[in-house]
C-alpha cells in the first residue's frame, strides 16, 4: 500500500517536471526575457548586467533548476502585459474559476445521474429517446455555440440572466465569492450549464451504460425475488453499485472542466484564469501561460493520485495486485 | 481485351462493396444515411463555393458598407440580394459561410491527415522497435493525454506565434492551425497503432521478412502498416469532427483564422459582438451550420466504429 503511493508519487513528480521543462522552454526562448523587460533605450551594457543579473548566462540545467524551484515556491516570474508578479495575478483569477468549476460539476452530477437512471430503467420511452438525442447534439455542439445559444435565449431575447461578468462579489479574505449575492448567483448560472453540458451528457451516458449492465447481473435478480420493493433495488443496490467508476469518471473531469473554462470564460467574460491564460496565449505573455500550464499539470497529477490511492482503499483486488 | 477485363475488374469491385457487410449495415441504418447525405451536401457545398456562392467575400472591391449589417430578405427588411443577410463589412453571409465551410474542412482535413501520418508513425517505430524509443514516444504521450486538447493546441499556438513575433498572422494562420491541432490529437493513433504493431511483429510473415534480410523500415512501411491500418480509420473519422470544433473553437476565441479569410468559427466570433444588437443572423447560421456537420460526421464515425467491430456484430 504505501509502497503503491510512493510509486505514484514518485511518477507523478516526473510528469511534473517533464511538463515544468516544456514550460521552462517556453519562456525561455519564446521571445527573449530581457527585451521583454527594458525600454528601447536601454544600451546593450545594461541588458548584458540584466541578464547576469536575472541569471539568463548560467547553464541551462541551472536555469531550470532555479525555474523550476522558484516554480515550487510559487514564484513564476513577472507578466510581461501586467508587470506585476505572475503568482499574485493567477491567485486573483482562481477564485473565479474554482467556483465556475464546482459549480457546473454539481449541475453535471445533479442532472447527469438522474437522466442516466431513468434511459436505463425505461429504456424505450419516449423521454429515453428525447434525453440520448439531446446528449448526442450536448455533445456534438461545441460549448461555445451552447453559450452563445444561451446568451441569445436567456439574455437577448428573455432578459432574464446577465451575459458577462461575475455580479457583485464578496471577499473572504484572500478568496473572493460570487455565490453570496443574488446577482453572483444569477451570473453563475449560465456559465455553469455551458461548462457543465459536457459532463453532464458524459454522466448520463455512463450512469445508463453501467446502470443497464448492474440489472442484469445476479444479486440484482435475487434482491427482485426476495420480493424487496423494486425502488429498493433500483437505487439501493444497483444504483449504488455503479458509483465508483461515475465518482472516478467526475473527479479526473474535474481538470478539464477547469481547462475547457477557457472557452466558457471568453464566451461569458468570466473574470477568471482561464480567460487570464488566453489574452496571455493572445499578447505572447510566455510567463503566464508558464505558470498556468504548471498549474494545470499540477491539478491533473494531484486529482490522478488523489483517485488512484482511493481506489486502492476502495477496491481490495488492486491492493493484492500491487503486493 | 484489356478495358473488358478492366470494367469487369470494377464491377467485381462494385459488387465487392455492394455485397460487403459495410454497405449492408449502412443501407440498414437510417440515421447513418441521412448524416451521409447532410456531411457529402456539405463537402460538396465547401468544394463547389466559388461556384455556388452568390458573391465573393474575398473581392473587396465588390463590398459596399451600405450593404453591412442587412437582416436576411425574407425578414422583408433585407436585400433580396443577400438571402441571409450580411455581415459588418457588408460581406453576403451566405456566400462567407459557403466558402467559410471550406476553410473549416480544409483545416480539418489537414490537421487530421498531420496527426495521422505523425501517430502512426510514431506508434509504428514504438511498437516496431520496443525499448528504449517505445518508452519514450509512450511516456510523452502519456503526459499529453492528460491535458485537454484544446489546451494544448492553444500553447502550441501560442508558441509558434511568439517564435514568429506574430507577423504576417494573414498568411500562416491556416498552417498554424493545422500544426497546432495536429499535435494535440496525434496520441490516440500512435497508442492504437502501436498496440497492434506488438501484435502483428512477432507473427510469421514478418518474422520471415526479417529473415530475409528486408530493412526494418520497409518491413514496417510494407507488411506492418497495411495490417495496422483497420482502426485508423474509424478514429480518422471521429478525429475529423474533433478538429473541425477546435479549428472552431481557436478561430471563436480569436488565436484562429483571421477575419479577412473567415472560418465557421471565426464567423461567429465577429457575429458574437453583433448578437446584443439584435444582428443575430451572423452568428446563428455558421454556428448552426457548424452543429450540423459536427453532428454528421459525429454520426458517421459512430456507425462507422460499429460497423467495423466484428464483437458488435
Amino acid at each position: 500500500m504505501i509502497a503503491f503511493v510512493i510509486r505514484r508519487i514518485i511518477q507523478s513528480i516526473i510528469v511534473i517536471m517533464v511538463v515544468g521543462l516544456v514550460a521552462f522552454v517556453m519562456f525561455r526562448f519564446v521571445g527573449d526575457p530581457v527585451n521583454q523587460m527594458v525600454g528601447l533605450e536601454t544600451s546593450i551594457a545594461d541588458r548584458e548586467l540584466l541578464r547576469e543579473q536575472l541569471g539568463l548566462n548560467q547553464p541551462l540545467i541551472v536555469q531550470y533548476w532555479h525555474f523550476i524551484s522558484n516554480a515550487a515556491q510559487g514564484d513564476f516570474g513577472t507578466s510581461y502585459q501586467y508587470r506585476r508578479p505572475v503568482s499574485e495575478i493567477l491567485g486573483e483569477r482562481l477564485p473565479a474559476t474554482l467556483e465556475l468549476a464546482l459549480v457546473s460539476a454539481i449541475f453535471a452530477i445533479a442532472a447527469g445521474i438522474p437522466m442516466g437512471v431513468y434511459t436505463a430503467l425505461y429504456r424505450d420511452s419516449v423521454l429515453s429517446n428525447i434525453f440520448l438525442t439531446v446528449s448526442l447534439i450536448g455533445i456534438s455542439l461545441p460549448s461555445f455555440l451552447v453559450g452563445i445559444l444561451l446568451i441569445f435565449i436567456f439574455s437577448v431575447h428573455l432578459q432574464w440572466l446577465p451575459s458577462f461578468g461575475r455580479g457583485e462579489v464578496v471577499d473572504l479574505g484572500w478568496w473572493s465569492t460570487g455565490l453570496l449575492t443574488a446577482t453572483g448567483l444569477k451570473a453563475i448560472i449560465l456559465p455553469a450549464i455551458t461548462l457543465g453540458l459536457f459532463q453532464m451528457t458524459l454522466i448520463m451516458r455512463l450512469v445508463r451504460s453501467e446502470m443497464m449492465e448492474v440489472l442484469r447481473t445476479d444479486f440484482v435478480k435475487f434482491a427482485k425475488a426476495r420480493g424487496l420493493k423494486t425502488r429498493v433495488v433500483h437505487f439501493g443496490h444497483a444504483l449504488k453499485n455503479t458509483m465508483i467508476p461515475v465518482i472516478t469518471i467526475t473527479g479526473l473531469q474535474f481538470g478539464s472542466i477547469i481547462a475547457f473554462a477557457i472557452i466558457t470564460e471568453t464566451v461569458f467574460q468570466w473574470p477568471g484564469s482561464g480567460l487570464l491564460f488566453l489574452q496571455a496565449v493572445q499578447n505572447v505573455d510566455v510567463p503566464i501561460m508558464a505558470a498556468y500550464l504548471l498549474m494545470i499539470a499540477f491539478l491533473f497529477v494531484l486529482i490522478n493520485l488523489i483517485v488512484d490511492v482511493l481506489y486502492v482503499v476502495v477496491d481490495p483486488r488492486i491492493r493484492l495486485e500491487g503486493s | 481485351m484489356s478495358t473488358d477485363y478492366q470494367t469487369n475488374e470494377a464491377k467485381s469491385l462494385l459488387r465487392r462493396v455492394l455485397d460487403s457487410d459495410i454497405w449492408y449495415s449502412f443501407k440498414k441504418s437510417k440515421v447513418t444515411m441521412v448524416a451521409a447525405g447532410v456531411a457529402l451536401i456539405i463537402f460538396l457545398a465547401a468544394l463547389l463555393a466559388p461556384l455556388l456562392a452568390p458573391h465573393n467575400p474575398f473581392d473587396l472591391a465588390s463590398l459596399s458598407l451600405m450593404d453591412s449589417l442587412l437582416p436576411p430578405s425574407w425578414t422583408g427588411m433585407g436585400d433580396p440580394r443577400y438571402l441571409l443577410g450580411t455581415d459588418d463589412q457588408g460581406r453576403d453571409v451566405l456566400s462567407t459561410i459557403l466558402y467559410g465551410s471550406r476553410i473549416s474542412i480544409a483545416v480539418g482535413l489537414a490537421s487530421v491527415a498531420f496527426a495521422a501520418v505523425l501517430g502512426i508513425t510514431l506508434g509504428l517505430v514504438a511498437g516496431y522497435m520496443g525499448g528504449a524509443v517505445d518508452a519514450v514516444i509512450m511516456r510523452v504521450a502519456d503526459v499529453q493525454l492528460s491535458f485537454p486538447a484544446i489546451l494544448i493546441a492553444l500553447l502550441i499556438d501560442g508558441t509558434i506565434s511568439g517564435l514568429t513575433g506574430g507577423v504576417n498572422r494573414e498568411e500562416t494562420a491556416f498552417t498554424v492551425l493545422v500544426i497546432s491541432i495536429g499535435l494535440s490529437f496525434w496520441v490516440q493513433y500512435a497508442r492504437t497503432v502501436r498496440s497492434s504493431t506488438l501484435v502483428e511483429r512477432d507473427k510469421e510473415y514478418v518474422q520471415a521478412a526479417r529473415l530475409i534480410g528486408l530493412h526494418p523500415f520497409l518491413i514496417m512501411l510494407r507488411h506492418v502498416l497495411p495490417n495496422v491500418m483497420g482502426p485508423v480509420l474509424v478514429i480518422a473519422t471521429i478525429n475529423l469532427a474533433l478538429a473541425i470544433i477546435t479549428e472552431a473553437t481557436l478561430s471563436f476565441l480569436g488565436v484562429g483564422m483571421p477575419s479577412t479569410q473567415p472560418s465557421l468559427g471565426t464567423m461567429i466570433r465577429i457575429g458574437n459582438d453583433f448578437l446584443f444588437s439584435g444582428e443575430w443572423w451572423i452568428t446563428l447560421f455558421p454556428g448552426a451550420l457548424l452543429a450540423v456537420l459536427v453532428l454528421a460526421v459525429n454520426l458517421l464515425g459512430d456507425w462507422l466504429r460499429d460497423a467495423l467491430n466484428p464483437k458488435l456484430r
